[in-house]
C-alpha cells in the first residue's frame, strides 16, 4: 500500500497506548516537539482491555495542562483506527500537521529565538 | 490517609513565576495514594512548569524529589544539603508537610501544591471520600462504626434531620445520608433499640475548637 | 396536662382546644412594617405566630428581633430557633433574651443546611442539635441553670416545642425519633407540611401506639398549595416532602385561574379530616407570602373564633 504520509512526524512505537503516559506527552513539548497525537486502537477493541481508554483520559488531562501553561491543548490530540486503516492512518496524518502548521511552532521554540538561547 | 486534590496548575505559577531555581518536593505517603503529590504528580508537574518557562523565555532551573514522608524530621533532613541551592520549594505533601518543611527550613519560601481535603478512604480510584474529621473524641462505638460528624452534613448527633430522602443527604443527592447507614448498620447489628438513646451535648473542646492540639505521650517520649 | 408555663398557646392546648398557629416569615431588610402588617391579617386567627429563623438559610431581620415586633403588638409569639448558625453560648444568651421580652414559646429546629441559602460560602455551627436544644431550653427553666453549670437568674418560662417530619426516610425511625423527642423534653411538635394524609395517619397511629399522643402536643403542619407549580416543586424540589400524586393531579386539573382557590380547598379538606384523628391537637397553618389567605381557612375549617383564655 505504499502510502505516504508527511516526513515531519516522529513514531514512537508503544506496545499498547495505555502505555502512553502524561509524562511522556509533556516532555516531548518540553523537548520541542510543536505537536502530539496518539492513535490507539478502536474503543472497545483494546487486547488490553481498556488500554486505549486510559490514553483518552491521559490525553484530555495533558490537554488541560498544556492550556493552563499557555501552549495550547489542542496540540494533542487521540486518535483511534484499527490496524487494517492504512488510508486512514495517512489522512489522519496529514489532518494534524497541516492542524499544527495552521497552530505554528511551539510557543517555546519562538521564545528561544526571541532570547537567542540554543536550540534544543 | 489524609486526602488532598491538585492545586490548578496557574495558582502555582502565579507564586513561583519570579523564581530562577525551584524544587518540586513530593511525599511518598498519603498523597502518592490519592494521587496528588507522589513521585508521578511530582514529575509532571515539574515537566509543565519547564515548558512553561521555556514558553516565557526564562532559564529555570527546576529539580524534583519524592520523600518518604514530610511529617517527620528524619525524612525532612535529607534535603537540608541541598535544600540552600533554591529560591523556592513547591511541596506537593499535605498542609502538614508543608507547614513541617517551612518550619525546619525558615529560610526559604515553601508553597503549597496541594489542596489538603480531609481525612478519607479511596472508595474506587479517582474517588475519595471523608471519613474522619479527628474530633478527638471517637464515638463509633455508639453509631454502629459509622461517623455522624464526618458523614453528615450537619454533624448532628442524633439525627437524621427532615432532609433526609431516598438514603440520601439534603444537600446532594450522590451524597448518603449519614444517620440512613448508622440506622441500616444499628438494624444489621440488631442495636436498632440503641437509635432512641439521647446522645448528649458533645464536648468539642477535643476538636479544633480547642485550639492547636496535641498528643502527648510520655510513656513514648526520649 | 398541667400548665408549667404563662405561655397562651400551652394553656390552650391543656384546655382540651385545637389550637391554631401560623407563622410569618421576617423581611430581607429591616423594615419592621412588614413583620406587622403580616401578624395583623391573621392575629384573630391564630393563638400564636411561628417566626421563622432565616429559613432556607436566606439571610432575614433576625427571628427573635421579629417576635419582640409581635410581643409589643400584644400578639404570642413562637420563637424559631435553628442550631446552624449559632453555639450554645449565643443560643442560652438568645433564649435569656427572648424571655426578657417574655416571649413563652420556642421550636427548637436543626435548620435548613446553609447550602440552599444566600452565603453558601458560610460556616455551620451545629455545636448542638435540635435535641439537644429542647434539652438546653427544658434545663434552663427546669433546672434554672445554664449548661455549664452555673445558675441563672429569672429561669426562661418557655413552652417548648419540636418539629417533626413524618415523611422523610427512614419512615420507620420516624416514630422513635418523635419519641426521642419527647423524651428530650418536647411539649408540642409541629409537623412538616401534611399532603399524604393516609401517610400521616398511619405515623400517628404508631405515635399514638406508643402514648405519645399522651405526653406531646402535636400540631398538624398544611400549607395550602398556590398552583400546580407549586404543587410539583413541593413534590420535587424539597427534601423531605411527600406530596402525592393525586395532588398534583387535582391541582393541575384545574383551570389556572381557579388554582389557588383549589389549594386552600384541598388545605380546608385536610383539616376536616385530620381533626379526627387521635393525637392531633391542632394546626400550623404555614401559607408562605400567603398569609392573607389564613383566616378563610381557618374560618371555613371551623376553627373559628379562637378561644379566649386568661
Amino acid at each position: 500500500m505504499r502510502l505516504k504520509y508527511p516526513a515531519n512526524i516522529k513514531i514512537v512505537r508503544v506496545p499498547c497506548t495505555g502505555k502512553v503516559d502524561i509524562l511522556h506527552i509533556l516532555r516531548s513539548f518540553e523537548k520541542g516537539a510543536d505537536g502530539v497525537y496518539v492513535v490507539g486502537c478502536l474503543e472497545g477493541d483494546c487486547h488490553h482491555h481498556s488500554g486505549n481508554l486510559r490514553a483518552r483520559k491521559r490525553v484530555e488531562q495533558s490537554q488541560k495542562i498544556l492550556e493552563a501553561i499557555g501552549i495550547g491543548g489542542n496540540r494533542v490530540q487521540m486518535y483511534n483506527l484499527s490496524s487494517s486503516e492504512g488510508a486512514r492512518f495517512a489522512r489522519i496524518a496529514g489532518e494534524m500537521v497541516d492542524k499544527i502548521i495552521k497552530l505554528g511552532p511551539n510557543p517555546i521554540k519562538k521564545a528561544k529565538q526571541a532570547t537567542g538561547a540554543s536550540g534544543c | 490517609m489524609i486526602v488532598a486534590d491538585k492545586k490548578p496548575i496557574e495558582e502555582i505559577i502565579e507564586e513561583v513565576k519570579d523564581k530562577h531555581t525551584i524544587f518540586i518536593v513530593g511525599c511518598n505517603e498519603c498523597v502518592t495514594v490519592c494521587e496528588a503529590g507522589g513521585k508521578k504528580e511530582v514529575g509532571i508537574l515539574a515537566s509543565a512548569l519547564r515548558i512553561y518557562f521555556l514558553k516565557e523565555g526564562k532559564e529555570v532551573k527546576i529539580d524534583e524529589m519524592t520523600l518518604q514522608r514530610q511529617c517527620d524530621h528524619e525524612y525532612l533532613e535529607e534535603i537540608r544539603n541541598v535544600i540552600d541551592k533554591y529560591d523556592a520549594v513547591v511541596s506537593l505533601a499535605c498542609g502538614v508537610g508543608v507547614q513541617f518543611m517551612a518550619e525546619k527550613y525558615h529560610s526559604i519560601p515553601v508553597y503549597p501544591g496541594v489542596n489538603t481535603c480531609f481525612m478519607g478512604v479511596t472508595e474506587k480510584r479517582g474517588l475519595w471520600a471523608e471519613r474522619c474529621q479527628g474530633c478527638g473524641q471517637c464515638i463509633l462505638a455508639h453509631t454502629g462504626g459509622i461517623c455522624p460528624i464526618s458523614r453528615c452534613a450537619k454533624r448532628i448527633l442524633n439525627g437524621p434531620c427532615g432532609g433526609s430522602s431516598n438514603g440520601h443527604c439534603e444537600i446532594r443527592k450522590e451524597l448518603d445520608c449519614g444517620w440512613q447507614l448508622i440506622i441500616d448498620r444499628l438494624k444489621a447489628l440488631g442495636r436498632l433499640d440503641e437509635y432512641e438513646k439521647i446522645y448528649p451535648i458533645k464536648n468539642w473542646s477535643f476538636e479544633r475548637s480547642g485550639g492547636p492540639r496535641q498528643v502527648v505521650r510520655k510513656d513514648v517520649q526520649e | 396536662m398541667k400548665v408549667k408555663t404563662p405561655s397562651k398557646l400551652e394553656k390552650i392546648l391543656a384546655s382540651g382546644c385545637l389550637a391554631v398557629t401560623s407563622e410569618c416569615g421576617p423581611p430581607r431588610g429591616s423594615d419592621p412594617e412588614m413583620i406587622t402588617r403580616k401578624a395583623n391579617l391573621i392575629k384573630s386567627h391564630v393563638d400564636a405566630i411561628n417566626i421563622t429563623d432565616n429559613q432556607t438559610s436566606v439571610t432575614r431581620l433576625c427571628s427573635l428581633a421579629a417576635c419582640i415586633h409581635l410581643k409589643l403588638m400584644g400578639l404570642e409569639p413562637v420563637l424559631q430557633m435553628v442550631t446552624r448558625d449559632r453555639n450554645r453560648i449565643a443560643l442560652q444568651s438568645d433564649i435569656l433574651g427572648a424571655a426578657s421580652f417574655d416571649i413563652h414559646n420556642i421550636l427548637c429546629l436543626s435548620g435548613d443546611h446553609q447550602s440552599f441559602g444566600d452565603c453558601p460560602q458560610g460556616q455551620n455551627v451545629y455545636d448542638i442539635d435540635s435535641m439537644q436544644l429542647i434539652q438546653t431550653v427544658r434545663y434552663m427553666r427546669d433546672e434554672g441553670k445554664f449548661l455549664g453549670g452555673d445558675n441563672l437568674h429569672r429561669s426562661p418560662q418557655m413552652f417548648v416545642g419540636a418539629a417533626a417530619n413524618p415523611f422523610a426516610d427512614p419512615f420507620e425511625i420516624r416514630v422513635p425519633r418523635l419519641a426521642k423527642k419527647v423524651a428530650a423534653g418536647a411539649e408540642f411538635i409541629q409537623t412538616q407540611c401534611i399532603y399524604n394524609l393516609d401517610k400521616f395517619e398511619l405515623w400517628m397511629k404508631m405515635a399514638c401506639d406508643r402514648g405519645l399522643h399522651e405526653k406531646v402536643h402535636i400540631l398538624a403542619g398544611l400549607t395550602p398549595l398556590k398552583s400546580a407549580g407549586m404543587a410539583r416543586y413541593m413534590k420535587n424540589r424539597v427534601p423531605g416532602m411527600d406530596v402525592p400524586d393525586e395532588v398534583v393531579k387535582r391541582i393541575a386539573g384545574t383551570p389556572k385561574e381557579k388554582q389557588p382557590e383549589e389549594g386552600i380547598k384541598i388545605c380546608i379538606e385536610s383539616i376536616e379530616r385530620l381533626k379526627k384523628v387521635e393525637g392531633v391537637h391542632g394546626f400550623h397553618i404555614m401559607a408562605i407570602e400567603w398569609e392573607e389567605m389564613v383566616p378563610e381557612i381557618v374560618e371555613k375549617g371551623g376553627l373559628y373564633p379562637r378561644p379566649k383564655v386568661e
